[in-house]
C-alpha cells in the first residue's frame, strides 16, 4: 500500500558529525537513509522501527528505513530525513527562477515494502 | 619602477608652492617629483594643458561593510552602468555604489588619486582593509567609528581621562584607521536603547550614562589633539537634516573653541528654521556657518554638496536613515554593530522640483561661495550621499561658471529661486587655482599629507593632466594624462596599466598596559575574542604610517 | 599521544555559520591530529577531529595520480576550451581564495555562483527588494530579551547560536541570561531546539509565509480573520500574542532558517521576514538575521558582492557582471544542460544536488579542490587534494552576521591551499589568454568531440 506525505529534509548533529568524518563513511550513510515518520501513520501502514520504505516523487525513487516519533514531536501526514544522496533523489531542478530547487516540503508517495525479515523473538 | 617622466610645459596650479598657471616642466623619478631627470626619461608634452596634483577625496563612502550592504542592496542600479574589463582592468559594475575594481579606476580616470572612506565601526575594520585591497590605483584610507564607542564611554564617565586617550589611540592602532570619526554622537544608545529614539540636544543625557554629546565630542576632540594626529576628529554633527540644526552645529564648534576639529558634509548641517503647516521647514543659515569657520581657523569642513540625481543615503546616523525612509522610502537596511555604532541606508534621489532638495543644493553652493578659505572649506558630496563622485565635474563647473550655474536656477523650484541669495548676491566664480585648492591642496593639508596635493620636489608622483576646455565639466571629466606614484596610468584617456596603491594609517604611541583595561570588557561583552579583535599586518599590503607630531 | 603537544588558543571553527573564534585547540604536531578542542560544541568537535592527515595524492586525471603542473594544465585548457564554463561552491574557503575565484571567472568570461545559491539565495534575493534591519551577533547577546527561532533547528545545526550568542549567556542589559529572555520556536515540525523554547508554534508545511503576512498585518493594527488557523495550524490567539510580544518588547530579533527558504514561496518568505522586522521598528527595536549554514559563505557573499556588485550567480560572458537567480545559478545551469565545464572549489553538489544536475555534471569535465573525497571529487576529470582552511590554512572568514575574523591554523598540511592552486590556474589562464577575455575578441578553438 501507498499514501502521499510531506518530507522535510534538514540537518540533524548526527549528520553533520558524521559528515565531518567523511560521506562515504558508514555513519554518515545510515543517517541519511533514515525517514522519520508519524508514529500513528506507521502503526496504520504496519510500519516497524527499521523496516523499509520506498519514497517516490516524480524526479526519482529511493528505499530508505523507517524510524517512529510522537505526534507531538512529528504531526501525522510529515516525515523527516536528514540530507544526503537519498533525500536528493527525490528533490527536482525546477527552481521557479529562484536558483533554489525545493528541498522541503515535497510531496512523496510512501510505498511500504513487502514483508521484512524479522530477527526470531519478535 | 616605472621609467622617468619629464612633463613638459604643462601650465602648472600648484597653490601649495604658490604656482598659478605658470609653465613649468615637471620631473618624475621613482615615484617621487624630482628636480630633475635625464635625457632618457619619457616626455609628456604638456603645452597648452593644466597640470595639477592628483585629486584628494576627504571624505567618500566606498568601501567595508556599509559599503557592501549598500552595493547588494541595489542590483537595478548596477545593471544600468556596467564597467566592462579590459585585458588588464577588472570587470565591474556602477551606480552610485559601484564595485570596488569600478570605483578605483573611475575616481583614476577623474584624476584622482587618493580617497578616504569615511566611516567604518573597528570590528569591519578588516573589511574595509580588504575592500581597499580591491580597489586600483589610488592610495586610500578610513577614518574609524569612535563617537558611540561604548568603552570609551564607560572610562569617561568614570573620569579616567588619560585611559580614555591612550585607549582612543590604542584603537586606532588596532583598526589600521586613519582618523577618529564621531557621527551623531549618543544617539547609538538611544536608538538601540530605547525603542529608536534619537538625541537632539548637546547637553542631553545619553540613555544608560551619566554623560551628553557635548562631553564626548570635547573628550574625543581634546584627546586628537593631544595625540597630534596629522587629521583631527572628524565629526558628523548631531541633528543631520533637521530644520535649525545650524545651532547644533554652532554650538559644537563652540565647544572646541581652540582645538582643531573637522566638520564633515556641513551643508546638512547649515539649517535655519520657519514654522511651516505641518512642520518646520528648514531655511538657509549658510551665512553664518560660513561666518564661524572663516573666522576660526582651528575649524576645517568638507561642504557635502547635494546634486540632482540618483544618490544613496548610507551612514553611520541610524535615526537618519530611518527618518529618510518616512519620505517614500521603499527598501531600508538598518545594522548595529555591537558597542560601537549604527548604520542606516536608503537609497534616495534629489529632485529640483522638491523645495527642501533645491535649498539643500542652494545652501551648498552658498556655503562654496562664500567662504574666505578655500583651504578650510574643501570639496565634497560626501559620495553617494549627496551624490556620486562621477558628479564631481558638474559641481566644478558649477563653481567656476556663473552662466551655467544660473542656467541651472532657472530649473529650480521657483520658491527656492526666491529664496535663496545665489540669484543674486552671489556672482563668485572659482578660479582654477582654487579649485586645485579646494579638490587637491586643501584636503591634502587638512589630512596631513605633507607629500600630496602639491607638485614640488619631494611630493608624491600623483599628477593630473587635463586639457583646458571652456565647459569645466568636460575638462575635469577626463584627463589626458593621470599619473600615480610617478606610473602613467592614464594616457590619452585611455588606462595602460593597472596600479595598487598605499592603504595610509596613523599609529599613534599608547601605553601597553591599556590592553588590560580593554580586555576585561571584551571577554565579557563582545561576541569575539581580544585576541581575535585587533587587525594585523597582513591586510595592509602596500601602506605607509602617517607620523603624528610627536613621531 | 605523542610528547610534542601545542597549545593553539583562540582559533576559528568554521564547520558552520557561527564560527566560533574562541577554540583552545590541543594538537599533537608529531601525530598531525588535533586531539581536543576546548570550548567546541559536538559538531565543531567532528570538525577538527576528522581533519587529520590524509594519505591521497596532491592531484588526479581521470582517477589517476597525476603531477600538480599536469594537473592545473589540464585544469587550465578545460576552462579555456569551455564555452560557458562555471565555478561554483566557495563557502569553505577563505576569502582570499574566493577572491582569486572571481577573478578566474571574470577573466574567462565565465559564470560564479556559491552555495548561497542553494542556501540563503533566497534571502539575498529579498534582501534586494526590501532591505533588511540586522545587527552583531553581540548586540543579540547584550540587548535582545526576545528572540523567535523560525524554520531553523540551531540545537542540531548551530548548537552554540544557543549557548554564546542568544539565549543562555549573559549581557550588558540582559545580566540574567535565559530569565531575562522570551524565546520563540516556530516550524513544522518539534525538533530538538523545541525545549529551549518558552513558545513552540507548530506551522503547517508551506505555510509559513501566511503566518508572517497575518503577522505583519496584526503588528499595524489590521485584522486577521479566525479562519488563519484552518489556513495555517496557527490560532489567531497565538498570533495576536506573538504580534504583541514582539511589538512590546526591548530589543527583538527574528533568526531564520532554510525552514523558509527551501520551501513553498522561497524568497517570498524571506521577504515577508524581513518586512516583518523592519515593520516593528515603528515600535521598538527588531531585527532579522539569516541563520547561515557553512563557514564562510557570508564571506562568498561579501567578496563577490564588493568584486561583482552582485551577490551569486553571476555572469561575465559579456564582459561584464550580469546577474540573474534562475539563469546563472547552479542547479539550473546544469540541469538545463547550459554547463560545458564546471570549477567545483569545496563543496559538493554531486552529493545534494536534483539528479538533473548530477547527470550533467557527469557528462561534462569537472575540475574539483576539496579537502576531501566527495561524491564530486569522485566523478571529476581533474581533482586537487587541499589543505582544509582554519585547520591548515590560514585567512579570511566571515561569521554569520558580517563580522570578519583571521583564521590561527593549528597544523601543517602537504597539501597547497585553495588559493594557490587557483593562483597557479589563473596565472597560467592569463598565459593561455593573454590576459582577460574582451568579448568582441572572444574565440574558442572549435571543441573535440565529446571524449
Amino acid at each position: 500500500m501507498s499514501e502521499t506525505m510531506i518530507l522535510i529534509g534538514a540537518r540533524s548533529n548526527k549528520q553533520g558529525t558524521s559528515l565531518c568524518a567523511g560521506k562515504f563513511g558508514a555513519e554518515y550513510l545510515d543517517v541519511s537513509s533514515t525517514v522519520e515518520m508519524n508514529i500513528d501513520d506507521m502503526t496504520r501502514l504496519g510500519l516497524a522501527n527499521g523496516d523499509s520504505v520506498r519514497l517516490t516523487t516524480p524526479m526519482g525513487e529511493t528505499v530508505v528505513r523507517c524510524k517512529s516519533r510522537a505526534s507531538k514531536d512529528l504531526a501525522a501526514g510529515i516525515m523527516f530525513i536528514a540530507y544526503g544522496p537519498h533525500s536528493s533523489r527525490l528533490m527536482g531542478a525546477d527552481t521557479a527562477g529562484s536558483g533554489m530547487p525545493m528541498s522541503k516540503s515535497l510531496d512523496v508517495e510512501v510505498e511500504v515494502l513487502p514483508a521484512q525479515p524479522r530477527p526470531v523473538g519478535g | 619602477m616605472a621609467p622617468a617622466l619629464r612633463i613638459v610645459n604643462g601650465k602648472l596650479y600648484d597653490p601649495a608652492n604658490g604656482i598659478e598657471g605658470e609653465p613649468r616642466d615637471i620631473c618624475v623619478q621613482d615615484g617621487k617629483i624630482v628636480a630633475s631627470v635625464g635625457e632618457e626619461a619619457k616626455r609628456i608634452d604638456a603645452t597648452g594643458l593644466v597640470v595639477m596634483p592628483g585629486g584628494v577625496d576627504i571624505h567618500c563612502h566606498i568601501a567595508g561593510p556599509k559599503v557592501n550592504l549598500a552595493r547588494k542592496l541595489q542590483p537595478e542600479d548596477h545593471r544600468r552602468d556596467v564597467h566592462p574589463r579590459t585585458k588588464f582592468t577588472r570587470s565591474g559594475v556602477g551606480g552610485t555604489v559601484p564595485s570596488t575594481f569600478a570605483t578605483g579606476y573611475r575616481y583614476a580616470a577623474m584624476g584622482y588619486t587618493t580617497a578616504m572612506e569615511a566611516a567604518a565601526p573597528p570590528l569591519g575594520a578588516r573589511h574595509v582593509l580588504e575592500e581597499l585591497h580591491d580597489t586600483p590605483v589610488i592610495d586610500k584610507g578610513f577614518y574609524v567609528l569612535m563617537g558611540n564607542n561604548v568603552l570609551l564611554y564607560q572610562l569617561l564617565q568614570q573620569g579616567r581621562k588619560d585611559e580614555f586617550k591612550q585607549a582612543l589611540a590604542w584603537w586606532l592602532n588596532a583598526a589600521k584607521a586613519y582618523a577618529p570619526k564621531l557621527v551623531n554622537p549618543g544617539a547609538d544608545a538611544m536608538w538601540k536603547g530605547r525603542r529608536n529614539s534619537n538625541i537632539v540636544d548637546l547637553d542631553e543625557k545619553i540613555e544608560g550614562f551619566d554623560l551628553t554629546p557635548r562631553k564626548v565630542i570635547v573628550a574625543i576632540v581634546e584627546a586628537a589633539n593631544e595625540l597630534g594626529l596629522p587629521h583631527p576628529a572628524h565629526i558628523h554633527c548631531n541633528n543631520l537634516g533637521h530644520s535649525g540644526n545650524w545651532e547644533t552645529t554652532l554650538e559644537t564648534m563652540r565647544a572646541c573653541e581652540g582645538l582643531k576639529v573637522h566638520l564633515t558634509h556641513i551643508q546638512f548641517h547649515s539649517y535655519g528654521s520657519v514654522k511651516g503647516k505641518v512642520r518646520d521647514n528648514p531655511t538657509s543659515k549658510a551665512r553664518e556657518i560660513s561666518q564661524y569657520v572663516n573666522s576660526h581657523p582651528n575649524v576645517s569642513a568638507d561642504v557635502g554638496q547635494v546634486m540632482f540625481g540618483k544618490s544613496t543615503s548610507m551612514t553611520a546616523d541610524a535615526p537618519l536613515a530611518y527618518m529618510l525612509r518616512q519620505f517614500g522610502g521603499h527598501k531600508w537596511v538598518n545594522a548595529d554593530t555591537e558597542h560601537e555604532s549604527g548604520c542606516g541606508i536608503i537609497p534616495f534621489e534629489y529632485q529640483d522640483k522638491i523645495y527642501t532638495h533645491a535649498l539643500q543644493w542652494a545652501i551648498g553652493l552658498e556655503l562654496f561661495l562664500l567662504s574666505e578659505d578655500p583651504w578650510r572649506m574643501v570639496f565634497s558630496t560626501d559620495h553617494p550621499n549627496g551624490g556620486s563622485f562621477m558628479s564631481y565635474p558638474r559641481l566644478i563647473r558649477l563653481l567656476m561658471d556663473r552662466e551655467y550655474r544660473n542656467e541651472q536656477l532657472k530649473t529650480l523650484n521657483p520658491d527656492v529661486v526666491r529664496d535663496t541669495p545665489l540669484a543674486d548676491g552671489l556672482t563668485r566664480e572659482y578660479s582654477l587655482q582654487e579649485i586645485a585648492i579646494i579638490t587637491r591642496a586643501g584636503p591634502a593639508r587638512l589630512l596631513g599629507l605633507a607629500d600630496k596635493g602639491h607638485l614640488g620636489v619631494g611630493a608624491d608622483a600623483d599628477i593630473t593632466i587635463y586639457e583646458n576646455h571652456a565647459d569645466r565639466e568636460r575638462m575635469f571629466e577626463a584627463p589626458r594624462y593621470v599619473i600615480k606614484d610617478g606610473e602613467l596610468i592614464i594616457e590619452d584617456h585611455e588606462f595602460r596599466a593597472d596600479h595598487a596603491g598605499r592603504v595610509l594609517h596613523v599609529a599613534p604611541p599608547y601605553e601597553a598596559q591599556i590592553e588590560e583595561v580593554i580586555r576585561p570588557f571584551f571577554e565579557e561583552f563582545y561576541s569575539i575574542r581580544f585576541a581575535n579583535y585587533a587587525v594585523d599586518d597582513q591586510y595592509l599590503h602596500r601602506h605607509q604610517v602617517v607620523a603624528t607630531t610627536s613621531q | 599521544m605523542s610528547d610534542n603537544i601545542r597549545i593553539v588558543k583562540d582559533a576559528t571553527c568554521t564547520f558552520c555559520g557561527c564560527v566560533c573564534d574562541d577554540m583552545d585547540l590541543t594538537v599533537d604536531v608529531d601525530e598531525k591530529r588535533i586531539i581536543k578542542a576546548d570550548n567546541a560544541c559536538i559538531l565543531g568537535k567532528a570538525w577538527f577531529r576528522e581533519h587529520g592527515h590524509e594519505e591521497r595524492p596532491a592531484a588526479l586525471i581521470g582517477g589517476n595520480e597525476a603531477s600538480l603542473d599536469d594537473a592545473i594544465e589540464e585544469a587550465a585548457q578545460i576552462l579555456v576550451n569551455a564555452r560557458f564554463p562555471i565555478i561554483y561552491g566557495l563557502s569553505d574557503t577563505t576569502c582570499e581564495a574566493q577572491r582569486v575565484a572571481v577573478g578566474i571567472a571574470d577573466m574567462i568570461g565565465g559564470t560564479l555562483d556559491t552555495t548561497t545559491s542553494v542556501c540563503h539565495g533566497p534571502s539575498g534575493i529579498a534582501f534586494e527588494a526590501v532591505g533588511e534591519s540586522t545587527s552583531t551577533l553581540g548586540e543579540l547577546k547584550n540587548r535582545a530579551d526576545l528572540i523567535v527561532f523560525w524554520g531553523g533547528n540551531p540545537a542540531e545545526s548551530h548548537p552554540r547560536l544557543f549557548s554564546r550568542y542568544t539565549v543562555t549567556c549573559k549581557g550588558m542589559y540582559i545580566p540574567r541570561g535565559r530569565t531575562d529572555r522570551t524565546i520563540v520556536l516556530v516550524d513544522v515540525r518539534r525538533t530538538p531546539s523545541a525545549p529551549v523554547a518558552d513558545i513552540f508554534i507548530q506551522v503547517k508545511p508551506r505555510r509559513d509565509f501566511e503566518v508572517l503576512w497575518a503577522l505583519r498585518a496584526l503588528v499595524k493594527g489590521r485584522k486577521i480573520d479566525p479562519s488563519i488557523e484552518q489556513t495555517t495550524g496557527v490560532a489567531l490567539a497565538t498570533l495576536e500574542d506573538l504580534a504583541g510580544r514582539m511589538k512590546s518588547c526591548r530589543y527583538g530579533a527574528l533568526l531564520f532558517g532554510m525552514g523558509l527558504t527551501m520551501t513553498r514561496g522561497r524568497h517570498f518568505n524571506s521577504g515577508a521576514i524581513l518586512a516583518l522586522a523592519s515593520d516593528l521598528n515603528a515600535f521598538t527595536h527588531f531585527v532579522a538575521k539569516p541563520v547561515r549554514g557553512h563557514g564562510n559563505v557570508t564571506g562568498a557573499d561579501n567578496v563577490v558582492s564588493w568584486q561583482t556588485g552582485f551577490p551569486f550567480a553571476v555572469n561575465f560572458a559579456k564582459g561584464y557582471p550580469r546577474f540573474n537567480p534562475g539563469e546563472f545559478t547552479t542547479v539550473d545551469t546544469l540541469a538545463r544542460g547550459e554547463a560545458d565545464a564546471a570549477m567545483i572549489i569545496a563543496a559538493d553538489p554531486a552529493s545534494n544536488f536534483p539528479q538533473a544536475a548530477i547527470e550533467r555534471m557527469k557528462q561534462i569535465p569537472v575540475i574539483v579542490l576539496d579537502p576531501k573525497e566527495s561524491h564530486t571529487s569522485r566523478l571529476a576529470r581533474v581533482a586537487f587534494t587541499t589543505a582544509t582552511y582554519g585547520i591548515n590554512v590560514a585567512g579570511t572568514v566571515y561569521r554569520m552576521d558580517d563580522v570578519p575574523i583571521t583564521l590561527r591554523p593549528a597544523l601543517e598540511s602537504p597539501y597547497p591551499s585553495d588559493e594557490q592552486i587557483l593562483r597557479r590556474l589563473r596565472t597560467r589562464l592569463r598565459e593561455l589568454l593573454g590576459g582577460n577575455r574582451v568579448p568582441d575578441k572572444m574565440s574558442w578553438p572549435v571543441p573535440a568531440a565529446a571524449a
